[in-house]
């Protein structure tokens, strides 16, 4: 169905690079509509987190020009990135998706967070109406493998979230978290999740600031923590044992000058800043100062690297599966694709066999009812005998991916079908229920 | 017989040199379910060790360099089990068990010792000035382990990447606990054992004791764990700095230690 997938992850880019392909929330819906619209592209769906920034696409006919698009949505050349970028087509887009919602693609494998942001870009995208039809259907199937590789292998039980590494790094650092504090600078899920785990593990109070002064004092209010005008943040800061940045800001907020009079202000007590938001807001500088720890999202990721080994055995029946389920949806797409075809070209053939008796019924006289019905008969028969291996020859075809499009456009050129493929999105179910009416014939 | 259970003790810590090797060549944590118990058997055997030749000599004496590396051993480990008691953890160790090891090892050779011949050390008051000195010596000791592992924690956390050694060091929270509270155990004993000295020594030399370099280096050394406990209380300095101090103190200690040789007040030889 033309799909393709463009993207940066956490394994091909580094953050420097994530953070110039990172969309903010704010700015996704335009994103998205920006892409759905653009020339050669008939559905989209953008994800952004900040892990990876993926670009899904169905396309006209397969050849969008995707260096173009990324310059539109971006405003640079993407060029210079190309070997950071990934890219794949049909099957592989189809695996990819289903591999990144059940979380399988995430630098901690299993952590439950990625289904939550692909299922919010898939809102956000039908919101403005760029995903329809096909889409849909993918994205809906990817939900339920997620679902299935998480009721039947324990990659999710036993995952370890971005939020419990920064727990344990910090037990590293302070040995129990009994009475550490905890700053949440932006409040987002991630600063939230991460700070429900610390929580967990003792620590006691939580300060939160951010740029909506109402944001923080709800998220306070949830942790009964104390919500911190954004212009204060960097007095009230040292009160903090821990640190959580995740905003959205476009430069690093704490640099490390800020590092040093935080240290003189706590009397060289270590900090730990836990770096989340893409681009960063912490200088990674920062980390050279003795007593400061700063780790980025990128950091945390080698930190789990052991824990993801543990878990291969699992990770690898989660990947049979999402293996099965691509087979799967490939199949029903595929013959989804010939659909279209064995329709209008039964409706075309049904058209002339109706144009023909009209013709000849002046001539016929009256007929008896079963003459009528014979008549029918005949001409339904020789419709259906010329149609029979058109039609098996499609189907067959559906199932042998490489032939699909050759054989579709041969049917189309032979019988002067016209394109229906375009408009096949909107008839989307009038073609299922031809599809099963032509069945039972 | 005391040289028996010494050199019993000096194989169980043995064991305690081998681990902290171990650890340092990076083969892992091999004898850390046996160290332990070995340690601890030494302990009791230097224990033994001790007892015996004091009941030998009829008094308690330092009769020999040989017992008084002994007994700095012994210190020694006294203090690292108490803290071992305190964090379950036996990282220190890792500097400790060497510094025990060379001295016990040292004082269990059996060579012909040097008496210390001199009457002065019949006096009571020496042993009590020795043992606070030592118990001190042993803080610091303790303290400087910690500061050193402070820097390893220090910098495997820094470094981001997940290596054995940061796994097996404890937090570094702890570690940084440790040292401290080691040097504030440590302090009063050697404020206690340098005024103790002191005092025997005016009584002895009259004032002119001082210009002698085991007795200004003990005071420097004094003086560089007063500016730790200093910095620590008015900076927080840890980490880096605090373990330059520590490394200062610790070579000073040394040098306060090896400078019985030349020194006229504390040669316990009878002339």
């Amino acid at each position: 169905m033309n799909l393709v997938l463009i993207g940066v992850n956490h394994r091909t880019a580094p953050v420097e690079v994530r953070e110039q392909f990172a969309i903010p929330e704010a700015r996704l819906p335009e994103a998205v509509k920006e892409l759905a619209t653009y020339p050669g592209v008939e559905e989209g769906m953008i994800v952004s987190t900040c892990n990876r920034v993926e670009l899904l696409a169905r396309t006209t006919n397969g050849t969008a020009d995707l260096d173009g698009l990324l310059k539109r949505l971006y405003g640079f050349d993407p060029t210079p990135y190309r070997e950071h970028l990934y890219e794949y087509r049909e099957r592989d887009a189809v695996r990819h998706v289903f591999r990144v919602a059940s979380s399988l693609d995430s630098m901690v494998v299993g952590e439950p967070q990625i289904l939550g942001q692909v299922k919010e870009a898939y809102a956000t995208a039908r919101a403005v109406g760029a995903v329809n039809s096909q889409l849909d259907a993918l994205l809906t199937r990817a939900f339920a493998v997620a679902k299935r590789v998480r009721n039947e292998t324990s990659v999710a039980t036993s995952a370890v979230s971005v939020a419990s590494v920064a727990v344990d790094l910090a037990k590293k650092i302070f040995g129990n978290l009994q009475g550490k504090a905890v700053y949440l600078v932006g409040a987002g899920k991630m600063c939230e999740l991460s700070a429900r785990h610390l929580l967990a593990h003792g620590a006691q109070q939580i300060y939160v600031a951010n740029r909506t002064y109402d944001r923080a004092a709800a998220l306070a209010k949830k942790f009964n923590g104390e919500a911190i005008p954004f212009d204060q943040l960097y007095e009230t800061v040292p009160r903090a044992d821990i640190v959580i940045s995740s905003t959205g800001a476009p430069h690093a907020i704490f640099r490390k000058e800020h590092g040093e009079r935080f240290l003189s202000r706590r009397r060289n007590r270590p900090m730990f800043f836990i770096d989340i938001a893409v681009p960063r807001d912490i200088d990674p500088e920062m980390n050279k100062l003795d007593g400061i720890f700063v780790y980025d999202i990128d950091d945390l990721q080698q930190v789990v690297t052991s824990h993801v080994a543990d878990r291969r055995v699992e990770a690898d029946r989660a990947e049979a599966i999402v293996q099965m389920e691509v087979e799967k949806f490939q199949g029903r797409l595929q013959t989804l694709d010939v659909v279209p075809t064995i329709v209008s070209l039964q409706e075309h053939l049904e058209t002339v066999r109706q144009a023909e008796i009209d013709r000849v019924r002046g001539r016929l006289g009256t007929l008896t009812p079963e003459q009528e019905l014979a008549v029918e008969a005949l001409s339904r028969g020789i419709i259906n005998k010329i149609m029979h291996t058109p039609i098996t020859t499609l189907k067959s075809a559906a199932r042998e991916s490489s032939e699909v499009t050759t054989v579709i456009d041969l049917v189309r050129k032979l019988f002067g079908l016209r394109d229906a493929r375009a408009s096949a999105a909107s008839q989307d179910d009038n073609v299922v229920t031809a599809a099963k009416t032509g069945a039972r014939r | 017989m005391p040289l028996i259970w010494l050199r019993v003790a000096v194989v169980c810590y043995g064991v305690g040199l081998v681990y902290s090797l171990l650890l340092l060549s990076k083969r892992g944590n091999l004898l850390g379910k046996i160290v332990e118990p070995a340690v601890g058997l030494g302990l009791i055997f230097h224990f033994v060790s001790l007892v015996e030749s004091t009941i030998q000599i009829g008094h308690l004496s330092l009769a020999s360099i040989h017992y008084s590396e002994s007994l700095l051993a012994f210190m020694a480990m006294v203090v690292f089990f108490v803290f071992f008691v305190g964090y379950r953890t036996t990282s220190p160790g890792i500097v400790i068990f060497p510094i025990v090891f060379v001295l016990t090892f040292a004082s269990a050779l059996g060579q012909k010792p040097v008496a210390l011949t001199s009457p002065l050390l019949r006096n009571g008051w020496i042993f009590v000035h020795v043992v606070l000195i030592f118990t001190g010596y042993a803080g610091l000791f303790l303290s400087f382990g910690a500061s050193l592992l402070y820097l390893a924690q220090e910098r495997a956390l820094k470094s981001k990447r997940q290596t054995q050694l940061l796994n097996w060091l404890p937090p570094l929270q702890t570690i940084d606990d440790i040292g401290y509270h080691a040097l504030l155990f440590g302090f009063p004993f050697m404020t206690f054992g340098i005024v103790t000295g002191s005092v025997l020594a005016i009584e002895k030399y009259g004032p002119m004791f001082f210009y002698d370099p085991k007795i200004l280096l003990s005071f420097l050394m004094w003086a560089v764990y007063l500016l730790l406990l200093y910095t620590r209380w008015t900076a927080g300095w840890r980490g880096r700095r605090a373990a330059f101090l520590a490394t200062v103190a610790f070579v000073v200690a040394i040098g306060a230690w090896a400078a019985n040789n030349f020194s006229r007040v504390h040669k316990f030889i009878a002339s």
